[in-house]
């Protein structure tokens, strides 16, 4: 199938897209030139043993129509939202400016479609500065075709000292029916949190229909020297949904990022998640959690890059895998040369619900530097039965205790966010996800 | 409150407790002291109802039931608690919603209504000031990253909170220095009343300088080798306990 996005990308180039500044086509070039020469990843790759894309790779996925003939309700669209801040609203890939509302947003504040971000001049020149400037689309052969269909997208851009209250959404909702034949679309956000600023950005994934599609995401997120953020990224896919997902931060001297990752949705997920501490004392909570079930598939592969001295990261994944499901964790530590007095914390605890559930959990550290304190830790393993006679011991019945220690594993990743509106939202999510 | 009736158990097939025979009466505090190996945390968890522990002779009525046909929540909702000598830690939920998860299940239990999380709030900040301890403990999760000693703490603070008839402690007195052994004990004293009774499994004679025994029992092998009053305990602090094995080996 590969030659067949190589044409496709030919066509793409060829019409809607040839509006886009020389700058980005040249990108697009250099992407879908490397991806024609990485090709899908296979099984025998170290860094896919556990997960096949065959399905993806397997199967002829089609950019949707454009323009689409209907979008779907307000009303439809206001649950799927997480808070209730300033949102951009993206269908099938294409923004939706009906839906979107990012009125009164403050001076300097960007929460808009990166295809008309780049058409602006001073708006256009920062992105620029950053687009596709972190995520590795070199080595990866899904962030390359992203990157080489790169259209539209969410940029959100905080400038420096801006202090935002309220959290920005970006919200991707696929409509597939299946009607239209497989469809793709490669979602792209771009995130900016300049020096001393402080923002809390949420980036959904959603489905409105049950239909085959394929999410091919890439998000990088800048947070500048000094600044606070939090990302809340949650990927709900439909159940018969392909997600594959780049995220990389980067992060300047003294800054503090909460990088919560919620896994629920997708038939098959891949969620790679890259970081690199960049700036001496940057902090980094990278807190994920997900829930499977049925014959659902996720891989989270973590990297947390250790580039300067002086940095914290403390690293939480928590996953409940019920039925037939299968979790993949790899979680990558790096300790650059120079980067004394690191301070990282790795864990990863699997809970198997079913015998036939199944959990693989693989830390990787890599220590170039000799003052560092590198932990880990990781467990898979049904629930312990010690703990549910503890709970009856106090009353609970067999079946309340299970699910209170179930909801545990859960309740312990949404503990760390910090946002209580957006954490009690995912409650309710995790909790009907558990039901 | 407890009949206890030539009790006889095991755990994977070996036969721990040979024969106990226990009654304790509302408003008494029973000590059950003997050296490690000898049963004394069997009869603790035999009495909870832990899955591995199995009865294989004797009853043990409880306010006229028969205790050994209820399951562990059963117990629990009828009045008994075992402070445990290994708590449990649960991850991911807190101390608080733990706590209420269980008042609740006994609330149920009795027909009265349940408490939501603002009316449970209020009545565990009257308990906790009547125990003299801070709020600290109720919202972090369940004995999750807990030292030996706030462990064997939060387990008297549950028990203050679901106020059972018969609270058993499990050697909530080992690994607490002398301070934490004194809050415990004194929490304990200040519990006490003429409508409950506990059982003190213990170690050491230490404890019972601040939790004053109506009786205290020695087990040894799985059976009660002596019984007596508070002084027993301070002969077995004076002499230890192997001159009870060579009386009993005598009888």
């Amino acid at each position: 199938m590969t030659e067949q996005y190589v044409a496709d990308f030919r066509a793409f180039a060829g019409n809607g897209a040839g509006s886009a500044p020389s700058w980005l086509k040249e990108i697009r070039e250099g992407a879908i030139t490397r991806f024609a020469e990485l090709g899908f990843p296979t099984m025998k790759q170290e860094e896919w043993r556990f997960t096949s894309v065959a399905p993806i790779a397997e199967t002829r996925f089609m950019l949707p129509h454009v323009p689409r003939s209907s979008l779907p309700h307000p009303r439809d669209i206001e649950p799927l939202l997480l808070g209730r801040g300033p949102t951009i609203v993206f269908i099938d890939g294409q923004v939706a400016p009906e839906l979107s509302s990012a009125a009164g947003l403050p001076a300097g504040v960007q929460l808009t479609s990166l295809a008309a971000a780049l058409q602006v001049g001073p708006v256009g020149e920062l992105a620029r500065q950053h687009l596709a400037g972190y995520a590795r689309w070199r080595e990866s052969a899904f962030a390359a075709l992203n990157t080489a269909f790169l259209a539209d997208g969410a940029f959100v851009y905080v400038p420096a000292q801006t202090v935002l209250e309220q959290p920005l959404e970006v919200l991707f909702v696929a409509t597939a029916q299946g009607n239209e034949g497989p469809t793709v679309s490669h979602p792209r956000s771009l995130i900016v949190i300049e020096p001393g600023a402080q923002a809390v950005v949420v980036e959904s994934y959603v489905a409105l229909a049950e239909g085959v599609y394929w999410t091919n995401a890439v998000t990088e997120v800048v947070v500048g020297d000094g600044a606070r953020a939090e990302y809340y990224r949650v990927q709900r896919e439909g159940r018969r949904a392909y997600h594959v997902a780049t995220t990389h931060s980067q992060q300047g001297r003294d800054s503090f990022l909460g990088l919560h990752a919620v896994t629920l949705g997708g038939l098959l997920a891949r969620h790679d998640i890259h970081t690199v501490l960049d700036g001496a004392g940057a902090e980094l909570v990278l807190n994920g959690l997900y829930l499977l079930g049925r014959t659902q598939h996720a891989d989270h592969h973590t990297v947390i890059d250790h580039a300067k001295p002086h940095c914290a990261s403390h690293e939480f994944f928590n996953g409940v895998l019920d039925q037939r499901a299968h979790g993949v964790f790899t979680g990558r530590i790096i300790v650059r040369p120079g980067a004394q007095r690191t301070d990282s914390k790795q864990t990863n605890n699997n809970l198997l619900l079913s015998t036939e559930a199944r959990a693989d959990s693989q830390p990787q550290l890599e220590i170039y530097a000799d003052d560092v304190k590198c932990t880990h830790g990781s467990t898979v393993g049904p629930l312990d039965q010690t703990a549910v006679y503890y709970l009856r011991s106090r009353g609970l019945s067999p079946e309340t205790a299970r699910s209170l220690l179930t909801y545990g594993f859960a309740a312990e990743i949404l503990g760390r966010m910090q946002r209580a509106d957006l954490r009690d939202h995912l409650d309710r999510l995790v909790r009907a996800g558990l039901a | 409150m407890l009949e206890i009736r030539n009790l006889h158990a095991s755990v994977e097939g070996h036969e721990i407790l040979k024969g106990i025979d226990l009654t304790v009466k509302a408003g008494e505090v029973h000590a059950i002291m003997g050296p490690n190996g000898s049963g004394k945390s069997t009869l603790a968890q035999a009495l909870a109802g832990h899955p591995a522990y199995t009865v294989t002779e004797g009853s043990v009525l409880y306010e006229g039931k028969d205790l050994l046909a209820m399951k562990p929540e059963e117990r629990a909702r009828e009045g008994v608690f075992l402070a445990f000598q290994y708590p449990v830690p649960i991850r991911g939920i807190t101390n608080a919603y733990f706590l209420r998860s269980a008042v609740n299940a006994i609330r149920k239990h009795r027909g009265e209504e349940e408490l939501g999380p603002v009316e449970f709030m209020d009545a565990l900040e009257e308990k906790l000031k009547v125990i003299g301890w801070d709020d600290s403990y109720l919202n972090r999760p369940v004995n999750d990253g807990f030292s030996g000693g706030e462990k064997k703490r939060n387990e008297i603070l549950q028990m203050a909170v679901l106020e059972p008839k018969l609270a058993i402690l499990d050697e909530t007195d080992s690994g607490l220095d002398i301070d934490a052994l004194k809050t415990v004990a004194h929490t304990v004293e200040k519990l006490r009343r003429s409508d409950n009774a506990t059982v003190l499994v213990t170690h050491y004679y230490r404890i019972l300088t601040h939790i004053r025994p109506d009786f205290v029992h020695v087990l040894s092998a799985g059976r009660i080798v002596k019984s007596g009053g508070k002084e027993l305990a301070l002969e077995l602090e004076e002499k230890g306990y192997d001159w009870l094995r060579e009386e009993a080996a005598v009888a």
